[in-house]
């Protein structure tokens, strides 16, 4: 599970993530939505390690990341917004590279990994350099590396960007599998319906701040209206969109 | 298999680059071999030449009875000494690219790598990036060394021993200065950053050069009697650095004395080195690698004012002038070509400051000489302005790369977008060109005619240069790179430098030939005719007109061409 509290991120006078507390707990699939630049992309940083908090903490499965970096990463698959894979590597060469940042290597990663890149449709391109890959392929051998070491804590920043629709819905059932067996998976995610369909539960930044969180329910109940996710979110983010468009188009 | 509490170790963090070496060097493309023939070809050439002019100089040293050894001894601190000074400032700027930009360090961040693994790994890329080009280098010149002084089968095997601790040191050292840096500055602008490694390295070289002294050496007439000169020989320049241990190893080897002491220093300082900035990393890395990214935020400050440039730019019609803005602050915001900027104003302040301690006022040092020189200067700044074009101008299609899409569905001529280009890359050449020439004429005290003629041929080629660099680069871009400095790296940036060395070498002739001529026949009172100069002079600047505008049309009908295809 991820345990989030009084978590702060500041750039200079620019205030990135304010005071943020949230616990997402095993067995659950959190929704993470919010406009651009809402300080999404920068929390799941932070709990992955790779930026630190200016003040506040992160726990993955019980283990502080800022105290007690190594175990807390050991549990962690994080599979970043724009990732980088090393162009002139095969896929499989990726995949056990990924599984050795682990500590784990041998005949069951081999195993693991073909299985993975059977199950996204690679199988054919394990021998391929990443460099003939195309965007969807890339995105595809990023989730397989995540899932390599089997983690019981995934954080996943638009997973579904580039995704055709079969793989966007195998990736889907992995999701859900994963929680059901009492792993956590945490997803940013631009596409309403996707969060709607697929979350336990949704958060919604809005200028670092969490301005709601909770089941479908509870934020239909927040709001007050019987609302789809899509109007609970312009809601909340601010809906005066329509009237500028119309704004920008006269001018 | 998974082995309990089994971390990743830094073998295993390199290996996708032992991998992708592999892959590289077994994916054959059309013009491969054509490219390793020319290139091996030039390398062997170059090993040789170095060799034999090496190996020349160090038997005619020992012929030269007592003082031979020492001149010998202290032309390898002296060469060392400065590529321990070229090693310490590259292994500074790759550290801050390989510890805190690489874009591989996103996953090695949230993976459970302990920081003892990332930092050899890290320290050993480092290592070798900055080190392969002056291994290279010394490669001829201690087989030169050993042939000289017959170091037998032996020698080899201790200079790698002597060479792996004095490649290191500056690897150790270099990053922990990074390490510290990108800690200690709040602000967390890489600019900045780069601007205290450039002070701190300009003032490094400064005090190096100026402890050696090398001028000296070259004035035995300086001293008060040959005993002096000898001792001034025979003193290290300073025992604490490790090219004097070096120097003192592989020397001591050859002429048959214990070296175990230097080897012993080289070795230790290596190991106490690596120690300190495995502690350092291991504290600080974390905090820095976070610190670096947020670097990229909030670069500019908004105004409402138009900026400066913007206004003086205003003239220019308003598609050539976003090009040349566009040119400008990609340029500007670009933290791999300010670090090469920082090599850059490093190695012109040790040019200017090499001629600034010729000696030119000693016995024999005649006003004819000093007005000769700038002839022989005008091509080693040809060179190094053409080096500056390969590293900057020649990339500049190449990084259009993933927006070219923009530019060939824009309704502008190539024209445009060359016209911005080539002058985006001459005006700071051209700026560079007369400040590198007139100061070093200004410092030798050269006559008005040889200022002017020297002057205007330094001119002359920033033009044909600038438009070769473009013309290359559009014929042999390379689209997929995201590193500008390694562009030039590639086959076209050779052939470019292999025309410009030719063109340097023809405009230099030209002019440098009959205006030294000239000037000698002045000189000793011999008939002299201006008039002879005419020719040579207008067939140097046909010849440099010829070559800007030829590579400049060549370069626009290739990128019509890429803007159809």
């Amino acid at each position: 599970m991820i345990e989030i509290a009084s978590l702060c991120k500041r750039y200079g006078s620019f205030t990135a993530v304010r005071s943020l507390d949230l616990v997402v707990s095993a067995g659950e699939l959190f929704g993470f939505l919010g406009p651009n630049g809402a300080g999404k992309t920068t929390t799941m940083r932070m709990i992955a390690g790779i930026l630190q908090p200016t003040s506040g903490s992160v726990k993955i499965a019980g283990h502080d990341v800022r105290t007690n970096p190594l175990e807390a990463k050991r549990a962690l698959g994080f599979i970043p917004d724009r990732p980088f894979i090393y162009e002139k590597l095969t896929g499989m060469e990726f995949l056990r590279f990924a599984a050795g940042l682990y500590g784990e290597h041998g005949a069951e990663v081999d195993r693991r990994g073909m299985e993975l890149l059977a199950l996204f449709d690679l199988d054919n391109w394990r021998d391929e350099l990443v460099e003939s890959y195309s965007h969807g392929m890339r995105q595809k051998l990023i989730i397989a590396s995540a899932f390599i070491h089997r983690p019981p804590v995934i954080v996943v920043d638009e997973p579904m960007v580039g995704l055709d629709p079969k793989s966007a819905k195998i990736l889907k059932e992995l999701f859900r599998e994963y929680t059901k067996r009492g792993h956590t998976v945490m997803m940013s995610t631009h596409t309403l319906e996707i969060a709607e369909g697929m979350c336990d539960r949704i958060g919604i930044m809005q200028r670092g701040e969490l301005v709601a969180c909770g089941t479908m329910e509870q934020l239909r109940g927040a709001t007050g209206n019987d609302d789809a996710l899509e109007d609970i979110f312009l809601r909340l983010t601010g809906d005066n969109v329509a009237r500028e468009l119309v704004e920008v188009l006269n001018a | 298999m998974r082995e309990p509490g089994a971390l990743v170790g830094a073998w295993q963090l390199l290996a996708p680059k032992w991998q992708m070496a592999r892959h590289r060097v077994r994916k054959h493309q059309p013009g491969d071999l054509r490219r390793s023939v020319v290139v091996g070809a030039l390398g062997v050439a170059f090993w040789a030449a170095v060799f034999v002019i090496s190996l020349k100089l160090l038997r005619y040293f020992r012929s030269a009875e007592d003082i031979g050894d020492l001149l010998a001894g202290k032309l390898l601190s002296m060469i060392l000494l400065s590529f321990m000074s070229i090693l310490l400032l590259s292994n500074t700027i790759a550290a801050l690219s390989n510890f805190f930009l690489a874009r591989d360090l996103d996953q090695l961040a949230a993976a459970p790598v302990k920081p003892w693994a990332l930092y050899r790994a890290r320290l050993a890329e480092t290592a070798m990036h900055s080190s392969w080009m002056v291994a290279l280098l010394l490669l001829p010149l201690i087989a030169a060394f050993g042939t000289a002084y017959r170091g037998g089968f032996v020698f080899p095997l201790f200079a790698l021993l002597v060479f792996v601790p004095f490649l290191c040191i500056p690897a150790a050292a270099g990053s922990a200065v990074t390490l510290l840096l990108v800690n200690v500055f709040p602000a967390r602008r890489t600019r900045d950053l780069l601007s205290v490694i450039t002070a701190l390295a300009v003032c490094g070289l400064v005090v190096l050069f100026r402890a050696a002294r090398p001028e000296q050496l070259a004035r035995p007439e300086g001293f008060q009697n040959f005993m002096q000169f000898i001792a001034a020989l025979d003193a290290p320049s300073s025992p604490w650095l490790p090219s004097e241990w070096v120097s003192d190893a592989l020397m001591n080897f050859l002429q048959g004395s214990a070296s175990w002491e230097p080897l012993a220093r080289l070795w230790g300082t290596t190991a106490l080195l690596v120690a300190i900035g495995g502690s350092l990393h291991a504290r600080g890395w974390a905090r820095g690698f976070s610190q670096a990214q947020e670097g990229a935020s909030r670069r500019t400050v908004p105004g409402s004012k138009q900026p400066l440039l913007e206004r003086l730019l205003s003239p220019l019609n308003p598609t050539r002038r976003q090009l040349v803005l566009k040119e400008l602050r990609v340029f500007a915001r670009d933290s791999t070509q300010w670090s090469q900027l920082v090599m850059l104003a490093v190695l012109l302040v040790v040019y200017v400051a090499n001629v600034r301690y010729l000696p030119l006022s000693g016995e024999g040092m005649t006003a004819l000489l000093r007005n000769v020189i700038p002839f022989l200067n005008l091509a080693l700044a040809g060179f190094v302005l053409a080096s500056i074009a390969a590293r900057f101008v020649f990339p500049s299609v190449s990084l259009e790369g993933r927006a070219l899409w923009l530019l060939r569905s824009s309704p502008f001529s190539m024209r445009d977008l060359l016209w911005a280009k080539f002058w985006v890359g001459a005006v700071p050449l051209l700026v560079l060109a007369l400040i590198l020439v007139g100061a070093t004429n200004m410092m030798l005290g050269v006559r008005t005619f040889v200022h002017i003629v020297s002057l205007a041929a330094i001119v002359a080629m920033v033009f044909p240069l600038t438009a070769m660099a473009l013309s290359y680069g559009t014929f042999y871009p390379q689209f997929d790179s995201e590193n500008a400095a390694q562009i030039p790296t590639s086959f076209g940036g050779l052939l470019f430098m292999m025309s410009g060395i030719v063109l340097i070498g023809a405009v230099a002739y030209l002019t440098g030939r009959p205006a030294a001529r000239f000037l000698v026949a002045e000189h000793f009172g011999w008939a002299r005719d201006p008039v002879t100069m005419v020719l040579p002079f207008v067939v140097a600047l046909v010849l440099c007109i010829a070559a800007t505008v030829a590579p400049l049309m060549m370069a626009r009908r290739r990128l019509d061409g890429l803007e159809r295809g």
